[in-house]
């Protein structure tokens, strides 16, 4: 990779990277693949005695014809596959500090330990007693998250971040129920993630916005306006997601308590506050956390995460089942809730994998290891906004938390957008941070950088984009073209959703 | 220092030289001092890379693992065979490493591996369009009932009792967030929906109709049947499948069905206690808009090549927040990976392969076990693929008979009396082409001798 930094970079940066002519190829579907005949698959033959399919399986339940899937043989698979995979980037690929969502290092360990077949093969009908291992495992990580966040109880069910927030507030409902209330509103800050709002739609509830004020946070007058008898829960991130702690939070659960309303505390930005504060000991109620976030666990492309759910003692006979408890002998089992429980949420066990992945992550950094990371991860942000703070915007000039935010604006005078910044850094390897949210920022910039990365990543990477800036006023268009340097070049979003076309209807 | 955290003391003087402090506590002034955190907390102690491993096998050696144990045990999930090309493809880090793709040029492998997941599942299923997935076939089924109740501004859904008990829960829990009912539907003797019971229960207030196919209890529904009761009274027909069985099954689209939605386990996922899986999600193309979750499209980018990008998100939360058709964001998109794979791998001659392998062995077991006096076929009226039910002798202890079998080296199968009273001393069986006929003997003999 060229780079700003080095020496010879200073004209380098301002020149596209040359690629590999087979990289830039178009990449074929795995259907136009296919030739008649070709298989990729050894199964053993039959054991059991031969049978009339038509007999056992009447016609009218059998396919009329074939579903049109490809015939490839084994070598068509894994080169059409390792081909897709050097399309993609990952966080072993570079630096991918994408703001609230915590891209740190995904420990191998961690994927060997979910591999083992004690883990990988067992099924959640097993007798109680074939499965001690595993129960002791979530056990264990129940205690170690209710520890972590300052709750009573934890529910691993959940299967993300927003799933986490829908199990929260179904529990907020059942509780306000309980009490013979009805109360329909849920207030969110205008800074919130889009999950906020959509989970209070899905739990039945009305969403009430309130306005952040001058300095980023929750503005306490539009609070005391929003809040009254039919208020649910305030939701809330903190710090939030411009990075900034919420400093008036013993306040602002003080109001919402008053009124009988509730504290969710959303999990997306957990990693900055570890072992430092605790969601439980400031007040609030309900938290959700981001395993796939906040405990290393990869994201998968797009998932699978896990999204762990804590509550207060009071709403503990909400909790969805089943939990995993453990006898007077030591013995571990299900307890299937109490009959006010919200019911199920997900299938089984939530998703195990990641929760023995979240497990294996904790248990290697201890107690004073996950302070360090939260220490680390607030040490590195700080670092590159103090040396971003001349070159951009900064709407909230003060310290930050593990995250910070950027304004575009300065470029934009220049008629460059955040978004050609964004892509210009896909020609130095980098994945670029979230941009366009929070959406209380104009042009924003998110950059996480996280607890994983070195001084030298964040210098090289600070370097590259002091570099666009320059770029950008020097010589605009090349930054509002980029890249150069992609597999493809900028797509057409306009025309995809114009035009769907979502599959590739070979049949 | 920690392997995984990088910085030195020289580091950390220089950045807070930089920032312009003299200790990272500083940076953490805006705390309350009573909210701060006291001493170290409570949780689990440190532990080296070896160490850890020890813990953990310990821990996992105390599960019996289908590498040990011979599963009879489905209820939606299954011991089939991985094909071992999955596992070296979904562990390169490019994948697994890599966010949702909001950046497409550097998504490209993501972006387009989920369009062939999406025409896989068109294709397998009948439907026009599949999103990205879901997180599991069960909650797949309750964004299925919210997805009709929306399109239909109808608040009934009508659901067989024949369908996953775990999905009925979900679904009941989903039905009271958005403030809709639920109506259950019976099941005749011979283990299939009763379609009198359904017909009495559809009425123009039926947002829709839900089905498994095969049902939970094994046996295939008669779909076509069912369709026009639920389009007569303007109703959706949903149907949840289990995917393997469409390499010989019809594609329920073909069959009436409006949304198709079920659980990619048996393609190539490890069981993992249940998770993660992926759910799947399809629909008929007036329903497109309204889909949950991330669809992948095709266009075309500056020089006119073919890509893939996230498209329709004006259905979103993060665009349309308390106005989104859903309030997913994660999915399961490496789950997703892995069923493709597997369908690659399998392909058009495989799917029907291994559906007659699974068909064969457990109809064979089917038979083998009814040559016992002491074991019956309640629901023998019915056509099954590879789960079907036997009832036990009256009176025969079930968590006993799960702990013997175990002893003997299998794990038995899915206690019916857990859910459905008028089921108790009914087993519910899985036999995939995992299990040999030897297998099968023998647990047929075991059986019969624990009873």
């Amino acid at each position: 990779m060229i780079h700003p930094s080095d020496p010879a970079a200073e004209t380098a940066s301002r020149q596209p990277v040359p690629q590999p002519a087979a990289a830039s190829e178009g990449k074929a579907l795995i259907f136009e693949l296919s030739r008649p005949g070709r298989v990729a698959y050894s199964l053993p033959p039959s054991d059991v005695p031969d049978f009339d399919l038509d007999e056992t399986l009447p016609a009218r339940f059998r396919r009329q014809t074939p579903a049109a899937l490809p015939e490839v043989y084994e070598v068509d698979v894994i080169r059409h596959y390792t081909a897709l995979s050097r399309r993609n980037f990952g966080i072993d690929n570079g630096f991918y500090p994408l703001g609230s969502c915590t891209m740190k290092y995904n420990p191998k360990l961690n994927e060997d330990i979910a591999r083992l077949p004690g883990f990988a093969k067992i099924h959640p009908y097993q007798p109680e007693s074939s499965l001690q291992g595993a129960f002791e495992l979530l056990y264990s990580l129940q205690r170690d998250l209710a520890a972590l966040t300052g709750m009573d109880q934890i529910t691993l069910q959940p299967a993300a971040g927003a799933h986490g927030e829908w199990t929260g507030l179904m529990m907020i409902r059942a509780y306000h129920e309980s009490r013979g209330e009805r109360r329909t509103k849920v207030i969110i800050p205008d800074s919130a993630h889009g999950t906020n709002p959509a989970s209070a739609t899905v739990a039945g509830f009305e969403t009430v916005t309130i306005r952040s004020d001058a300095r980023g946070l929750v503005d306490l007058d539009a609070l005391r306006a929003a809040i009254g008898p039919d208020t649910a829960a305030l939701m809330l991130t903190n710090p939030n997601t411009l990075g900034l702690f919420e400093e008036h939070i013993v306040e602002i659960a003080d109001i919402v308590h008053e009124a009988g309303g509730l504290l969710y505390y959303d999990g997306a930005n957990a990693n900055a506050i570890i072992g430092i504060t605790r969601p439980g000991d400031m007040g609030f109620d309900v938290v959700h956390l981001n395993l796939h976030k906040t405990m290393s666990t990869p994201h998968g492309g797009g998932g699978p995460g896990a999204g762990p759910v804590g509550v207060k003692d009071r709403l503990l006979p909400f909790l969805p089942a089943p939990l995993i408890a453990q006898r007077t002998d030591g013995r571990f089992y299900l307890d299937t809730g109490s009959p006010q429980s919200i019911g199920r949420v997900k299938s089984f066990f939530g998703n195990f994998g990641i929760l023995v992945r979240a497990c294996a992550y904790m248990r290697t950094l201890g107690p004073s290891g996950l302070r360090q990371v939260s220490e680390d991860a607030v040490l590195n942000a700080n670092y590159m906004l103090a040396r971003l703070t001349p070159y951009f915007d900064v709407p909230h000039p003060r310290f930050c938390k593990h995250e910070f935010v950027l304004s575009g604006n300065r470029q934009k005078k220049h008629g460059v957008r955040t978004l050609d910044i964004a892509k210009r850094l896909l020609d130095f390897g980098y994945h670029p941070p979230t941009i366009y949210f929070p959406l209380n920022v104009e042009e924003c910039i998110m950059i996480e950088p996280t607890e994983t990365e070195s001084k030298e990543t964040l210098d090289r990477f600070i370097d590259t984009l002091i570099a666009i800036a320059e770029e950008v006023e020097i010589n605009p268009d090349i930054v509002k073209n980029a890249p150069y340097t992609t597999v493809v070049s900028r797509l057409d979003e306009a025309l995809a959703a114009r035009k769907p076309v979502l599959n590739c209807s070979c049949g | 220092m920690h392997r995984y955290l990088p910085m030195s003391q020289e580091d950390r003087k220089a950045m807070l030289e930089t920032i312009g402090i003299a200790a990272v506590d500083e940076l953490f002034a805006d705390i309350p001092e009573a909210m701060r955190f006291q001493g170290e907390l409570p949780v689990a102690d440190a532990l080296d890379e070896m160490s850890l491993l020890r813990l953990m096998r310990g821990w996992a050696e105390r599960n019996a693992d289908f590498d040990r144990y011979a599963s009879f045990l489905g209820a939606g999930i299954y011991d089939h065979h991985l094909p071992v090309v999955i596992q070296h493809i979904v562990s390169r880090s490019e994948f697994y490493t890599a966010y949702t793709p909001y950046q497409p040029e550097i998504s490209q492998g993501e972006l387009q591996a989920i369009f062939e997941f999406q025409s896989y599942i068109c294709e397998l299923t009948g439907m026009a369009v599949a999103n990205a997935s879901m997180y599991d076939g069960a909650t797949a089924l309750a964004e299925a009932g919210a997805l009709a109740a929306g399109a239909t501004r109808r608040r009934r859904l009508i659901v067989s009792r024949a369908v996953h008990p775990e999905a009925r829960a979900i679904l009941r829990t989903t039905a009271r967030g958005l403030n809709l009912e639920v109506v259950e539907v019976g099941f005749t003797p011979d283990g299939a929906t009763d379609l009198h019971d359904l017909i009495s229960k559809v009425d123009g207030s039926a947002a829709a109709v839900i089905l498994q196919s095969p049902n939970f209890f094994g046996c295939l529904e008669d779909i076509a049947a069912a369709a026009p009761y639920a389009h007569n009274a303007g109703a959706l027909l949903v149907v949840s499948a289990n995917p393997l069985t469409l390499g010989l099954l019809e594609a329920p689209g073909r069959l009436g069905a409006d949304i198709v939605v079920g659980d990619c386990q048996p393609l190539g996922i490890p069981a993992a206690l249940g998770g993660p899986t992926c759910g799947y999600f399809a629909v008929a193309e007036p329903w497109m808009r309204r889909m949950p979750g991330r669809i992948v499209g095709q266009t075309v980018d500056r020089t006119g090549r073919r890509g893939f990008v996230l498209t329709l998100q004006a259905r979103e939360q993060h665009i349309r927040r308390e106005k989104a058709t859903s309030n997913i964001c994660s999915n399961q998109a490496l789950l997703a990976l892995c069923a493709a794979v597997y369908l690659s791998a399998l392909g058009k001659q495989g799917m029907q392969d291994i559906g007659r392998l699974n068909v064969g062995k457990a109809h064979y077991a089917a038979k083998r076990l009814a040559l016992s006096p002491k074991l019956e076929l309640p629901f023998a009226g019915s056509s099954f693929f590879n789960e079907f039910s036997i009832r036990l002798p009256q009176g025969t202890d079930m968590a006993q008979l799960g702990e013997a079998l175990l002893q003997a080296g299998f794990i038995g199968g899915y206690d019916l009396g857990r859910d459905y009273p008028e089921l108790n001393g009914t087993m519910l069986l899985a036999v995939t082409e995992q299990r040999t006929r030897e297998e099968i003997d023998r647990f047929a003999d075991t059986l019969e001798g624990l009873l």
